[in-house]
This record gives C-alpha cells, sequence and structure tokens, in this order.
C-alpha cells in the first residue's frame, strides 16, 4: 500500500512537471521542471527493484539539462535563461499530433499480445541486463555507437564553426582578426619580439630567449 | 530556490555510502555528482544577478570537462571488482588495495573531487574577478548552506576515495570504522593541504588538458584493468 501511494504521488509529480515544462515563459525553468519530471520517473523505475536503469535515468537526464543550459548560450544569440519566452509552437498540430500519439499508444498497448513473463529475474539484475542487451547484440552496438557519436560531433561543428573561442591558444594565432587588422598587428608584433630579443642577447639570458623567438617567428614572416 | 539548491547539495553525497548499500552505488554517486551540476547553476542563476549566473556557467565549462575522465575513473575499480556495489568494491581490495594498480584513475579521482567540490584549483566559479561568482549576492544562512555543501563534498568524495582505491575499512587491530574515517580524515588533510598549494585555473584552461590528456590516459588505465582483471578470472 505505501508503494502504491508513493508510485501515485511520484506519477503525480511527473506530469506535473511536464505540463509545467510548457506552462512557464522561461527555459531555465522549463529545463529543471524536465530534470524534474525524469527524477520521478527514474524513482519510479527504482521502485520496479530497476536500480541501474532508475538511477542511470536520473544521471542522464539531470546532465542533460545542464548540458541544454550550456547550449543555450552557445546557440541561442542570448541568454535565453533570463529572457522570458513562449514555450510553445505550432500550437494547432502540435496538439493534434500529441493527441493522435497518445491514442494510438494507448490502442497499441491495449491491443497488443503481450508475452506471459517467464520466470522472475534472477538475482543482479545490473549483470542480466548487461548480457541482455550487449550478448546477442554486439555487433549492433559496435556499428551503432561510433556512427551515433559521429553524428553528434559532426552537427555540433557544422551548427557552430567557429566557436565562442577559437582552439585551444598553444602558438599564438596568425592572422587573429577577421576585419584586415591581422597584417599590421604581425608586424607590430614582430618588432616587439625583435626588441625583445635584442635585450635578452645584451642580457645573455639563453632561458628566456628561445620564447622570444617564437615570437619573432610566429609575428615576423608575414 | 537558492536556499533549496543548497540545502540539497549539502545533504546530497551523504546518503549513498552510509545509510543504503545500493546494487549501484556508484552509479548512484556519478548520478549524485552531476546533480551537483543542475544545483550549482540553479545557485547561480536563483540569485537573478549577473555575477552568480557567470560564475554557474563557468562551473558547468569545468563540469563537462571533469566528468568524462571522472566517470572512467570510476569504472576501473567498478571493472576490477566485477561489481558497482560499494560493499563488493570495497571486499575486492582484500588483498591489494586499488591504488596501488590504478594510481591513473586515483588521480583522476582526486582531482575530480576538488573539482566538483569547487575548492582549487577549481574555483573559477566562485573567483574574485567576478565579485565572487556563484556566491556574490548570497549571505546569511544561504551562503552557509552552500559553503557547508562545498566543504560537505569535499568530505564525501574523500571518503569515496577510500571506499573506492584505498581498501575502505581494512586494517590491522583496530575496528574497521575507525579504519575508514582515520583514512577519511588523512585524505581530506593531504587534499586541503594541496588545494592551497595550487593557483586557480581560468575556466577555459581546463578542457584540452583533461580531454587530450586525461581522458586517454584513464581510458589507458581501465583497459588496463580489465586486461588484468579478466586474466585473472580466467586462469
Amino acid at each position: 500500500m505505501p508503494e502504491a501511494v508513493l508510485f501515485a504521488v511520484l506519477a503525480l509529480i511527473a506530469v506535473a512537471a511536464g505540463v509545467s515544462v510548457f506552462r512557464t515563459d522561461s527555459m531555465a525553468r522549463a529545463s529543471y521542471a524536465l530534470a524534474v519530471s525524469f527524477v520521478a520517473v527514474g524513482l519510479m523505475l527504482l521502485q520496479f527493484r530497476l536500480e541501474y536503469i532508475g538511477v542511470i535515468t536520473v544521471l542522464m537526464m539531470v546532465m542533460e539539462m545542464a548540458v541544454m543550459a550550456i547550449f543555450m548560450i552557445m546557440f541561442m544569440g542570448m541568454n535565453p535563461a533570463l529572457m522570458p519566452m513562449e514555450m510553445v509552437h505550432s500550437k494547432k498540430l502540435s496538439a493534434w499530433t500529441a493527441v493522435g500519439l497518445f491514442l494510438l499508444l494507448t490502442v497499441g498497448i491495449l491491443l497488443a499480445d503481450w508475452p506471459e513473463s517467464r520466470g522472475s529475474a534472477g538475482g543482479d539484475v545490473t549483470a542480466s541486463l548487461g548480457e541482455a542487451i550487449m550478448e546477442p547484440k554486439m555487433l549492433v552496438m559496435l556499428v551503432i555507437s561510433p556512427v551515433l557519436f559521429a553524428t553528434i560531433v559532426a552537427a555540433l561543428v557544422l551548427a557552430n564553426p567557429r566557436g565562442r573561442y577559437s582552439a585551444y591558444p598553444l602558438v599564438p594565432a596568425r592572422d587573429a582578426d577577421d576585419d584586415g587588422q591581422g597584417k599590421e598587428q604581425g608586424h607590430s608584433g614582430g618588432s616587439v619580439g625583435h626588441a625583445a630579443h635584442g635585450m635578452d642577447g645584451t642580457d645573455g639570458g639563453a632561458g628566456t630567449s628561445d620564447g622570444h623567438g617564437q615570437h619573432h617567428g610566429g609575428g615576423g614572416h608575414k | 530556490m537558492t536556499v533549496a539548491a543548497a540545502l540539497k547539495v549539502a545533504v546530497l553525497p551523504v546518503g549513498a555510502w552510509v545509510v543504503s548499500d545500493l546494487a549501484v552505488g556508484l552509479v548512484w554517486f556519478n548520478a549524485m555528482d552531476v546533480l551537483v551540476w543542475a544545483f550549482v547553476w540553479l545557485a547561480g542563476w536563483g540569485q537573478n544577478s549577473v555575477f552568480p549566473l557567470v560564475g554557474a556557467y563557468r562551473f558547468l565549462a569545468l563540469a563537462v570537462a571533469y566528468e568524462l575522465p571522472l566517470m572512467f575513473a570510476l569504472t576501473a575499480p567498478a571493472a576490477a571488482a566485477g561489481s558497482l556495489r560499494m560493499g563488493d568494491i570495497v571486499a575486492a581490495q582484500d588483498g591489494l588495495w586499488f591504488v596501488v594498480w590504478m594510481p591513473v584513475a586515483f588521480t583522476v579521482f582526486l582531482a575530480a573531487v576538488l573539482a566538483f567540490s569547487l575548492q582549487r584549483p577549481f574555483t573559477a566559479p566562485m573567483s574574485a574577478d567576478i565579485a565572487g561568482g556563484m556566491t556574490a549576492e548570497l549571505s546569511g544562512v544561504d551562503r552557509f548552506l552552500v559553503l557547508t555543501g562545498r566543504y560537505s563534498l569535499l568530505s564525501a568524495g574523500a571518503g569515496f576515495a577510500v571506499a573506492l582505491f584505498l581498501g575502505g575499512g581494512s586494517g590491522p587491530v583496530l575496528p574497521d570504522w575507525s579504519w575508514f574515517l582515520g583514512k577519511t580524515v588523512v585524505l581530506l588533510w593531504l587534499l586541503v593541504a594541496l588545494r592551497r598549494r595550487i593557483p586557480q585555473l581560468r575556466p577555459e584552461q581546463l578542457m584540452a588538458p583533461a580531454w587530450v590528456v586525461g581522458l586517454p590516459l584513464v581510458l589507458l588505465q581501465v583497459l588496463v584493468v580489465a586486461v588484468v582483471t579478466l586474466n585473472g578470472r580466467s586462469s
């Protein structure tokens, strides 16, 4: 009985949080409402003794919402966490799609010829889940996961060809500016390099002259 | 909202390893660590002020960098023990502590502990150049809870490091719990001493070292552990 009550409460929380995703006007609130909804679902899975799936649901979904916060400022051009905005669009189409899908799934659930459960799950549900997924389907997993990963990386690269910051600056950029100022700065940088190099020479500092030599090479030959 | 976030950060690490020995305790620890992302960002955003939000985003930038090496560092002891249950992982170290043959995973784990508890060198989210970052607007109870959360995360991280790599409560003469507490306190002291001696990283400085150097090293470590474990099982 207490388990049923807990289940009902979690289900209510999941649905209510899911509704509030579309009722708020802030992306931050919507993300966190979605996270709460998924955490409630994860806890419900824990109730079914599906510990691994439940905990991993919580982990992935919370992480996903945090990553979404990063994507918000990466791709949206302003800070959507602070800008009020509508959380729904194409209302009629999406409403009809939602209703249709719900009906389709419900009919499917009710009409499907579900197999009887054979025996009870073994002692270690996590291990048997891993075997069930990995043993017969190992080849599929091995093919799918690199493809998925490559898709994600490619999509990110296409969406964001030149990130907000350039690549990790191990060497000074050659043509840093894209408004035609690069060459002049290169020259001035080169002359600074010359001057510093000369000073090092008079000091006889062998250790630092290496670094200034790099500046000279990077900036001087434009 | 800030209070709720800080409260959970403060309470969060305690539940997993003392109270109940979940069959997937290690994953639970990782999930709680990811919750820290959400709560830190929430704490920064909830103050409705610029600098805290900047600090929150700085934490996310650090978090993206440290999380994957941390996850693979956690994989090493789990693979060696053949279980995700913390009790089994401790029991698997009866003969030899994992730290002896997984030094890379141990080092990465300790770095990640400093990172998810917002200690130096990973203090960019609350550094002085953005007026205290995510702590800029906090005072009174809110501030207390956030700072307590940091230290309790650090202590919990040290406790987990003991359980995962330093043999948990194993040791001669004295009872288990005192060994566990003793090791945790010593490790905590080392971490606190360490963080006083490192300068703070800028947020964008962590990504390349963590993913270009740290991640391959940890993956190699996991490979070594997997090969050793499989050899041990088959022979």
